[in-house]
């Protein structure tokens, strides 16, 4: 029960960093806090957090942003997929090679939000969200040992 | 290696599940005018996520006006009060005007505008969908707001009402894709059509002929046609003409006059019920 709460908790924050006003221009810079933390447990706890929260959480994103209902949703719940069926793979490779892996991870999310978009509204796809993918693998590292530090600390299995 | 999937259904189960729930919910958010309901509810039940997260920048601003020092504050105060003597004497001077107008409206026999209910409201999140230029105010439904409803700012028109929720709504800018705002030059009453492009510090024209006149500088107000948007609050200023002939139309950009991308205080207005009136009626309460 404890453990499920310190893990929503980090859900939590994500997602309140995800959606945190920032001035315009660095809009297209904000890291995917969400696909990182979700990235991070679908790793380390497959059996806990999988395809069923992702979709759960990128509900949630969806209804904050604004954007089409199931847009993240349906990005999030297929990045974890992959992550939770390769994570003994995933697992064994460096940190930096994890890094790599999700940040051609979070150019589908885009791709796959930027898709489920498109069937809502004429829209074209902004590039400049691209350098999202390349914050998001500068940051890996770092919170993949902050979140391993955390899961340590409040012994979450 | 399966086996830690053991309970519940398999992953690839869940995948599918996860896919066809989320493209049937797009489907169902798109072409179906009820599910505008559903997620009013939806921000509702959010709306504490939205304030906690505005409670950083809060406190910075609050700390931020902490630290002034007590010079500034008198000078901004002096300064206020300056604003404050200047703004009565053009009011007395619009007051004058307006009575003024009425009449001659009156004795023309055409209609009255009649003053508007304004409420002052705060932005409490932007949206941080790329695709949607978007803003969410702290008035809801138990502040009357409807959808359709006109937002403006001290400088001129920001948007409308999109989605209203209990105590939060969303503001479509104009600058969003799927905006458009019935206008007119203010120089020459040419009449157009101002649509967003996607871009926050942008509007285009559409449709408009190479003969008409419109020049850079000019400053483009709403006309009031659409029904929504009262007559004559300034919408943007034109940054580009192109009357390029090999084109079908003239190309016309233009640059909304509040500032989009900072927003922080906006008015919600009101158009009164029956914002024109019985020009008889004004007539003899003009004499």
């Amino acid at each position: 029960m404890k453990m499920r709460f310190w893990l929503g908790l980090t859900l939590f924050v994500a997602l309140i960093s995800a959606i945190m006003p920032v001035p315009e221009w660095i809009e297209a810079f904000r890291p995917d806090w969400l696909l990182l933390v979700l990235a991070y447990w679908a790793i380390a706890l497959p059996n806990r957090v999988n395809v069923g929260s992702a979709w759960t959480c990128g509900l949630v994103l969806d209804v904050l942003q604004g954007a089409v209902l199931g847009a993240n949703a349906l990005a999030l719940s297929v990045v974890v997929y992959v992550l939770a069926l390769h994570f003994q793979k995933i697992r064994n490779f460096s940190v930096w090679q994890q890094a790599i892996i999700v940040a051609l991870l979070s150019i589908m999310v885009k791709v796959l939000g930027y898709w489920m978009s498109y069937l809502a509204y004429d829209i074209q796809f902004d590039e400049q969200q691209l350098w999202g993918a390349l914050i998001n693998f500068l940051l890996w590292p770092w919170l993949f040992y902050l979140m391993r530090r955390y899961r340590r600390h409040f012994k979450i299995r | 290696m399966n086996s830690i999937f053991g309970r519940g259904p398999s992953l690839q189960f869940r995948l599918i599940l996860a896919v066809i729930s989320a493209i049937l919910l797009a489907y169902l958010d798109r072409n179906f005018a009820y599910i505008a309901q559903v997620r009013g509810f939806l921000n509702t039940a959010v709306s504490p996520i939205y304030y906690v997260a505005n409670l950083p920048e809060q406190m910075l601003t609050e700390a931020g006006d902490m630290l002034k020092t007590r010079r500034t504050l008198r000078s901004e105060n002096a300064q206020l009060r300056q604003q404050a003597h200047l703004d009565s004497a053009q009011l007395q001077l619009f007051d004058q005007l307006q009575r003024e107008n009425t009449r001659l409206r009156a004795l023309l026999g055409s209609q009255v505008q009649q003053d508007a209910r304004k409420v002052v409201t705060e932005v409490i999140a932007v949206e941080s969908d790329p695709y949607r230029f978007r803003v969410l105010i702290d008035k809801g439904s138990k502040d009357g707001t409807y959808i359709g409803q006109p937002v403006l700012d001290d400088n001129g028109v920001v948007g409308q009402v999109d989605e209203v929720g209990y105590s939060t709504s969303r503001v479509l800018l104009i600058a969003d894709l799927s905006h458009a705002l019935p206008i007119r030059i203010s120089r020459n009453d040419t009449r157009s059509i101002a649509t967003g492009i996607g871009k926050i510090d942008s509007l285009s024209l559409q449709h408009v002929p190479h003969s008409a006149d419109i020049q850079v500088g000019d400053l483009a107000v709403t006309s009031g046609l659409g029904g929504r948007f009262p007559e004559g609050y300034p919408v943007a200023r034109v940054t580009h003409a192109d009357f390029d002939e090999s084109l079908p139309f003239a190309e016309i950009s233009l640059q909304p006059i509040s500032a989009l991308d900072r927003l922080r205080y906006l008015l919600l207005i009101w158009p009164s019920e029956d914002h024109v009136t019985d020009p008889d009626e004004q007539q003899e309460a003009a004499q």
